[in-house]
C-alpha cells in the first residue's frame, strides 16, 4: 500500500516537473530571443532564402526555361567578353566607391566631432539627407545635372569658359559619374558610423596620449584607429555587399551605357534577364557576385573574430 | 392517383453531364448577358494625357453592354513595369486576363497566349490588312498570338524643323510632303540626308539621332540599316555580319555621327524630344509626342515641325514602326469575353476615338485606318500629321532586327546591338573588328 503511495507520489512530481521544465525553457534567454527574431526569420526566408533559391534553379535552365541544363548558364558567361567586361567594372566601381566613401566619411566624422556638442545635432542631420533621400529620386536629380543637353554643371563651367564635359556621354566621365553619385549617397552613412564609433573611444586615452606627448598623427595611429578599427572593418564589408549589389544608380543615370562601359552585375543582369529575355542567364549573372561577396564577407569578419578573441 | 417515380439512371446521369459539358466548352462566345463574368485588363499608361480616358471608356461601354464585371489597369512602361508585368504574370500564370504587350513580349510569351487567328481573320477582312512588322510581331510560328494595338503604335519617322531645314540645308520638307496629296520625295535619300546632316550641325542645329540602347536610338539606326539592307541575322538564323550591306551602313554611320550631338552615345528616349523641345536640334525621329509637348510648352517650335516619311536607301524606304500587341493569357478564365473587348477595341470607330484621343500620336496597323481626319486636320501647322501614318504608303515599315528569328531579335534591340557596332566604328576601331564583336555578341544571344 506504501509502495502505491510513493508511486503516486512520483507521477505527481513528475508531472509537475513537466510544465515546470517547459516554463524553464521558455524563460531561458536564448529561447526567448529565437522566438522574438522567428517572425525576422520567416520574413527573410520568404523574401531573401526563398527568392534566392529559386534564383538558383532558374540559373540552371535552358533558355526556354523548360529543361535542366547544370551549370551550363555559368560556364557560357566564361565565354562571354562582357561578361568579364561586367566583372572588371563591378570590382572597380565596389572597391573605389567604398574607398572614397570610407575617407570622406572618416575626415567628416571627425570634422562633426569636433563641433560643440550642441550644434551637432544640425550638422549630424544636414550631412544624413544624401543618404536618407531614396537612391533613385536623388540619382534622378544627378542625371539632370548631367542631363547631355541641359547639364547645369556644364552651364556653369561654360561660364568659366569650361567644357562641356560629357558626363555621361564618354565611357570614363561615365564611370566618374556613376561613382562620384554612389560616394554622395553613401559617404553619410560612414560618417555616422565612424562618428558613433569616436564617440564610444575613452576620453582617458587621449588623455593619456597627450601626458605621454604624442603627436596628432600619433594619436590617430595608436588610439584612434585601433579602437575604430572593428567598425571599419564592418562599416567596409557591409558597404562592398550593398555597393556591389547596387542596381539603382546605373540604372537610373546611364543604364550601363556608352557601349555597357558602366554596367555592374545587377544592371547587366537585368538587361540580359528582363530586358533581353533570357531569365536563367540573368540569374546566373545575378548568382555571380555571391561567391565574391562571401569570401570578402569570410575574410573581414574572421579578421573582427580573431580581434574579438585577442581582446 | 399514383405518381410515377423519376428515376436516373447512371447512364443517363454520365451522357446528360457530358452533353452539358460539351455544349458550354464549344458554344461560341454570345453577346448577350450570358457573357457575364469578370474580366481583368492591364493597358499600357500612355504618354499622351487623355488617351488613357478614351480608352477605358471604349472598355466600359463593352463592358455594359455585355455585363461584363471589367477592371482596368493602366501600367507605365516607366522603368519597364510593363515588361516586368508581363514577365511576372507569366510566371506565376495568374493576373491579367488581356494584356498590353510592348514590342517582343508577344514573342517571348507566345506559348502562353490564347491563339488569335479567328479574329485576325474578320479583322483583316474588314479593317484592311496588316504591316510585315505587326505580322512579324504578332503572328508566331505561324498563328495569331495576339492582335496588333492601335492605342500605343507609333511611326518613328522624321520630325522636322521646317524653318531650320529650309534655311540651313535648302531642304523644303512641306514641297516634298504637302499636306492632302501625295509625297514628292524621289530626292529624298540618305545621300541628301547626310548632306543636310552637315549643314544643319555647321549652324549648330544637329539632327539629334541618339546613338544609345533604348527604343527612339535602337528604332533610328535599326531603319538606316534595314533601307540598306543591313541584316545582322536572317530569317533561317544564319549570322550575316560580315556583309557588304553591313559594312556599307556603318561606313556611312560613321560619316554621320560627326554631325550628329556629341553626346548622342548618352542620349534616352527623353533626350532627343527635350532637345527638339529645346529648339537645339533640326530634325528628329519620333513619332509626334515631342511636337505635342512643344504645342504646350514651345508654340513657336509646334509651329515649325513636320511630320513626314524617311529617307530612301540603296534597298528602299523603310521606317521604324513600333508595333504593339494586345494578347489574352492562356490562363485566363474568360477568354471569351476578352475576345469579345479585342473585337470592340479594333472596329473603325474605335480606332478613330483613340487616333483622335492621342491627338495623331496612335497609328493602327490596318491599312483602311490612315486616313482618320485627325491627322489631317490637326495642328499647328495645319496637316504637320498628315503624312504621319503614311497614307500613301511611301515607306516599308520594319523594325531593327527584323527578320531575325525572334529570340534573337529581341536580343539585339535589347542590347543594342546595332547602335554599339555604329558607336565603336565612329569612335575609331577597325571596321573588321567591330564585326567580328558584334558576330560573336550575336553567337551569345543564340546559344
Amino acid at each position: 500500500m506504501a509502495d502505491v503511495a510513493a508511486r503516486a507520489d512520483a507521477a505527481s512530481a513528475a508531472e509537475r516537473r513537466v510544465p515546470s521544465r517547459m516554463r524553464a525553457i521558455l524563460q531561458r534567454k536564448s529561447t526567448i530571443a529565437f522566438l522574438m527574431t522567428l517572425p525576422l526569420l520567416l520574413l527573410i526566408a520568404v523574401l531573401v532564402i526563398y527568392p534566392a533559391l529559386y534564383a538558383l534553379h532558374l540559373a540552371t535552365l535552358n533558355k526556354r526555361m523548360t529543361q535542366f541544363i547544370g551549370l551550363k548558364n555559368f560556364t557560357f558567361l566564361f565565354t562571354r567578353e562582357t561578361f568579364w567586361m561586367v566583372v572588371q567594372q563591378s570590382c572597380v566601381f565596389a572597391l573605389t566607391a567604398v574607398f572614397f566613401k570610407a575617407v570622406i566619411g572618416f575626415i567628416v566624422a571627425h570634422l562633426v566631432h569636433n563641433v560643440p556638442n550642441n550644434k551637432q545635432r544640425k550638422w549630424r542631420g544636414m550631412l544624413l539627407i544624401p543618404w536618407v533621400i531614396p537612391p533613385a529620386m536623388s540619382t534622378l536629380a544627378w542625371l539632370w545635372l548631367f542631363d547631355p543637353s541641359h547639364s547645369a554643371f556644364n552651364w556653369l563651367l561654360g561660364h568659366a569658359g569650361i567644357g562641356p564635359v560629357p558626363w555621361i556621354g564618354d565611357a570614363n566621365w561615365a564611370r566618374f559619374s556613376v561613382i562620384l553619385v554612389n560616394v554622395w549617397i553613401g559617404s553619410p552613412f560612414f560618417m555616422i558610423m565612424y562618428l558613433a564609433a569616436l564617440k564610444s573611444v575613452p576620453e582617458q586615452l587621449y588623455e593619456a596620449a597627450k601626458i605621454d606627448g604624442a603627436t596628432w598623427w600619433q594619436t590617430m595611429r595608436y588610439v584612434t584607429l585601433p579602437m575604430m578599427r572593428n567598425i571599419i572593418a564592418i562599416t567596409a564589408l557591409f558597404s562592398t555587399i550593398v555597393t556591389f549589389a547596387n542596381f539603382d544608380i546605373v540604372r537610373v543615370l546611364t543604364r550601363g551605357d556608352p557601349l555597357d562601359k558602366t554596367h555592374v552585375f545587377a544592371t547587366w543582369a537585368f538587361r540580359v534577364g528582363i530586358e533581353g529575355g533570357d531569365i536563367p542567364l540573368g540569374a546566373a549573372v545575378s548568382l555571380f557576385m555571391v561567391p565574391i561577396l562571401t569570401i570578402a564577407a569570410i575574410f573581414i569578419l574572421r579578421d573582427i573574430n580573431r580581434r574579438g578573441n585577442e581582446a | 392517383m399514383t405518381y410515377k417515380k423519376d428515376k436516373i439512371s447512371r447512364r443517363r446521369f454520365v451522357a446528360g453531364t457530358a452533353a452539358t459539358t460539351a455544349v458550354a466548352i464549344s458554344a461560341p462566345y454570345v453577346h448577350t448577358a450570358y457573357a457575364a463574368g469578370s474580366l481583368n485588363v492591364g493597358m499600357w499608361d500612355h504618354w499622351v494625357p487623355g488617351a488613357n480616358a478614351v480608352t477605358e471608356k471604349l472598355i466600359k461601354e463593352w463592358a455594359e453592354k455585355e455585363k461584363v464585371d471589367v477592371t482596368i489597369d493602366f501600367i507605365t512602361s516607366q522603368g519597364q513595369k510593363l515588361n516586368l508585368t508581363a514577365v511576372a504574370e507569366g510566371q506565376a500564370k495568374a493576373g491579367h486576363d488581356v494584356l498590353f504587350l510592348a514590342s517582343w513580349m508577344t514573342s517571348r510569351q507566345a506559348d502562353l497566349l490564347e491563339p488569335v487567328d479567328d479574329l485576325m481573320a474578320d479583322f483583316i477582312k474588314e479593317n484592311g490588312d496588316v504591316s510585315d512588322v505587326a505580322r512579324y510581331m504578332a503572328q508566331i510560328k505561324g498563328k495569331w498570338r495576339a492582335v496588333p494595338s492601335t492605342f500605343g503604335a507609333q511611326m518613328k519617322g522624321p520630325a522636322s524643323r521646317i524653318d531650320l531645314l529650309k534655311k540651313h540645308a535648302g531642304i523644303d520638307v512641306q514641297e516634298m510632303y504637302p499636306a492632302g496629296a501625295k509625297p514628292k520625295s524621289d530626292g529624298w535619300t540618305y545621300d541628301v540626308f547626310l548632306k543636310a546632316a552637315e549643314a544643319c550641325h555647321k549652324a549648330g542645329v544637329p539632327i539629334g539621332i541618339g546613338l544609345g540602347t533604348t527604343a527612339d536610338s535602337v528604332d533610328s539606326i535599326g531603319a538606316i540599316f534595314s533601307a540598306f539592307g543591313a541584316v545582322l541575322v536572317d530569317k533561317d538564323e544564319k549570322i550575316t555580319v560580315k556583309t557588304d550591306n553591313v559594312r556599307q551602313v556603318l561606313d556611312y554611320c560613321k560619316r554621320l555621327y560627326a554631325f550628329l550631338p556629341p553626346d548622342a552615345p548618352s542620349w534616352d528616349d527623353a533626350s532627343n524630344n527635350k532637345a527638339f523641345v529645346a529648339g537645339q536640334v533640326s530634325m528628329i525621329l519620333n513619332p509626334p509626342s515631342a511636337w505635342a509637348v512643344a504645342v504646350r510648352d514651345a508654340p513657336k517650335v509646334a509651329e515649325q515641325t513636320w511630320h513626314h516619311p524617311m529617307p530612301k536607301g540603296p534597298k528602299g524606304r523603310y521606317a521604324s514602326f513600333l508595333q504593339p500587341n494586345i494578347g489574352i493569357w492562356s490562363f485566363s478564365k474568360n477568354k471569351s469575353a476578352g475576345k469579345s473587348l479585342l473585337r470592340h477595341l479594333n472596329t473603325r470607330a474605335a480606332a478613330e476615338a483613340m487616333v483622335a484621343a492621342s491627338k495623331g500620336y496612335d497609328n493602327p496597323p490596318y491599312s483602311k485606318f490612315k486616313s482618320f481626319k485627325t491627322w489631317a486636320e490637326v495642328g499647328p501647322p495645319k496637316g504637320t500629321l498628315y503624312h504621319y501614318p503614311d497614307p500613301h504608303q511611301d515607306q516599308i515599315l520594319s523594325v531593327a532586327a527584323m527578320p531575325s528569328p525572334h529570340e534573337v531579335a529581341a536580343q539585339i534591340y535589347a542590347q543594342g546591338t546595332m547602335t554599339k557596332m555604329v558607336v565603336r566604328h565612329a569612335q575609331g576601331e577597325d571596321m573588321e573588328k567591330t564585326l567580328s564583336w558584334a558576330e560573336s555578341e550575336i553567337e551569345g544571344f543564340m546559344r
